[in-house]
């Protein structure tokens, strides 16, 4: 079970060996891996957002879509068809060069992750050996795209929205490049496999600066990708839908596939940097993958059906005064816990981190004035 | 206080929801949603939708005398009356013609109270949307009859208030009836 999939693939290459070349074998090798990650990337984003839709509509007493099919399992493929026969419609001023690529560029980036991502036991697509240098230079290029499809449109919601995520982005890139450091200097490789491989005996997330850095990198995707309550540039009370206010019927469709792609991989990688990945008893090594996976992804969820969104210096104050300071006091106590070792290391990291913590909570409470007392004239 | 503790605080809110919506009761604080084609709420007795025109037994016994009050009284105009002949050319106490259109009707329940002959009364029916708007919202006679029994069955306390009013005032009558004719028999007898 475990290496079903890996199996299955070279089952079919042999099959295709009996009959053709080598060079067409490994041609197909290549395809076979590019054709199920595209097939997945789209088939886990019609699925999350059923997910979502369900699991919001809980934590809000209802029941969500469950029309179509057994549970709305039909749902998603109800929501293609009516986004595929909906009208294309192009502002007039818009730049219609950006306004095109934009949509179809930013599905690029939100694929090309999936490549180094470590979906069980031999099934990482391409196991780079800076895996995840690619994924950070992957994934802030989708901000670049964002900003095209709001300058594109020629509006101003879009402009403001795609100037926000911008301000957002590279905002968040900061300390959740910062909060990986931690992994790296404990495995000494960039390779999400071999990363993987390092917590066969401890996941990171149970020691002290890996749960801190596990918090920091997650809270940090989720406001790369633009969820809630970090969904600023795409605030529907504010700027009607951001950065993709002018596109409509596909075009809006791959901006949220790409939403939601990306929201996959980030969960998916912090569960490969922090969860053990693949790791774990029993189970084939895919299903604990796709477990932590969705179970992170629940946590995304659950922040949408929870939170407000925050206010733009807020979410600015949240990236620059708390999460940086404490991702570099992680990258200190992690030093501390790998040089000094044993008990004493974890207990030094423990208490670096916790004091810091809980200066930075002192430092960043917001200023509540004291309640005014009147005295009224007899 | 640290950093984040009201937000694990509302964290647990949704979460007790999201758990409580699959095994609670609608009472205890679970799901309350009716999935309406499938299951309804019991509609109340006062809820109006639509006149309809009460018969006694048979449909060629109906209440209505075609006096054309209700006509005149509704407010967007929707019922349109004609008064039955007989061969000889009599007005009959009977409507030849008794429409009601649907698409005008606002349920305002006005021409019940104005009846004074008991005879329309509001509906229950509300499932009655249809493609065409011209024809199928356009009620006849024969489509607005409905016995006295469906009026005892959708509104129980008001048709067998009805019930006894009409009672009561055929009864007196039949008094009434009764006492002319004694009075009448005591002329005759009376010699003069």
């Amino acid at each position: 079970m475990d290496q079903l999939f890996v199996n299955l693939k070279n089952m079919a290459l042999h099959l295709i060996g009996v009959f053709a070349p080598d060079w067409l074998v490994s041609l197909s090798s290549i395809l076979i891996s590019v054709g199920a990650m595209t097939f997945l990337g789209i088939f886990i984003m019609m699925y999350l957002t059923l997910m979502e839709r369900k699991v919001i509509g809980r934590m809000q007493n209802r029941i969500g879509p469950n029309r179509v099919g057994k549970w709305g399992l039909l749902q998603p493929v109800a929501d293609a068809i009516k986004m595929l026969t909906k009208e294309d419609i192009v502002p007039e001023p818009a730049d219609r060069l950006l306004h095109f690529l934009a949509p179809v560029m930013i599905v690029i980036p939100a694929l090309l992750i999936f490549a180094v991502i470590p979906f069980g036991r031999n099934m990482t697509a391409l196991d780079l050996n800076v895996g995840l240098l690619y994924f950070f230079a992957m994934s802030s290029t989708t901000t670049m795209v964002i900003f095209m499809a709001g300058w594109g449109s020629r509006n101003k919601y879009a402009s403001l929205g795609g100037m926000r995520s911008v301000a957002q982005m590279i905002s968040y890139e900061v300390p959740m490049v910062l909060s990986v450091v931690p992994v790296l200097l404990s495995v000494g490789s960039l390779s999400t496999g071999k990363i993987v491989e390092a917590q066969a005996d401890l996941w990171f997330v149970l020691t002290p600066w890996g749960f801190f850095a596990c918090v920091i990198f997650f809270l940090c995707g989720v406001a790369e990708c633009n969820r809630s309550p970090f969904d600023l540039p795409e605030a529907e009370s504010e700027i009607v839908a951001g950065f993709h206010t002018e596109f409509s019927g596909m075009k809006f469709a791959l901006f949220y596939m790409a939403e939601f792609m990306n929201a996959f991989s980030i969960a998916a990688l912090t569960a490969t940097l922090f969860l053990g990945g693949w790791q774990g008893p029993l189970l084939p090594s895919w299903l604990w993958f796709i477990l932590k996976t969705y179970s992170l992804l629940f946590v995304m969820m659950w922040f949408r059906g929870t939170l407000p969104r925050l206010r733009a210096d807020q979410m600015m104050g949240l990236a620059w005064k708390f999460l940086l300071p404490l991702a570099l006091v992680n990258i200190l106590a992690a030093g501390l816990h790998l040089y000094l070792g044993g008990p004493a290391g974890f207990a030094s990291a423990l208490i670096i981190l916790l004091g810091s913590f809980m200066g930075l909570s002192k430092v960043n409470r917001s200023y509540v004035p004291e309640k005014r007392e009147y005295v009224l004239a007899d | 206080m640290l950093f984040g503790m009201g937000i694990l605080r509302g964290l647990g809110v949704t979460l007790k929801n999201f758990f409580a919506s699959y095994y609670k009761k609608p009472e205890e604080g679970g799901l309350f949603t009716v999935e309406y084609p499938e299951k309804r709420l019991p509609v109340k007795e006062r809820f109006r939708n639509f006149p309809f025109l009460v018969y006694d037994t048979t449909p060629e016994n109906m209440r209505c005398v075609a006096c054309d009050i209700c006509a005149k009284e509704c407010p967007p105009k929707c019922i349109y009356i004609v008064r039955d002949n007989d061969e000889a050319g009599r007005p009959l106490k009977k409507p030849a013609i008794f429409d009601i259109d649907f698409t005008v009707c606002m349920n305002c329940g006005i021409c019940e109270e104005v009846c004074p002959f008991d005879a329309i009364y509001m509906d229950h029916e509300f499932e009655i949307a249809d493609a065409n708007r011209l024809d199928a919202l356009l009620y006849n006679l024969p489509d607005l009859l409905k016995p006295n029994d469906y009026f005892q069955k959708i509104r129980p306390n008001d048709a067998a208030q009805v019930d006894a009013r009409r009672l009561e005032a055929e009864e007196k009558k039949k008094a009434a009836v009764a006492a002319v004719k004694t009075q009448a028999a005591a002329k005759d007898i009376k010699p003069e």
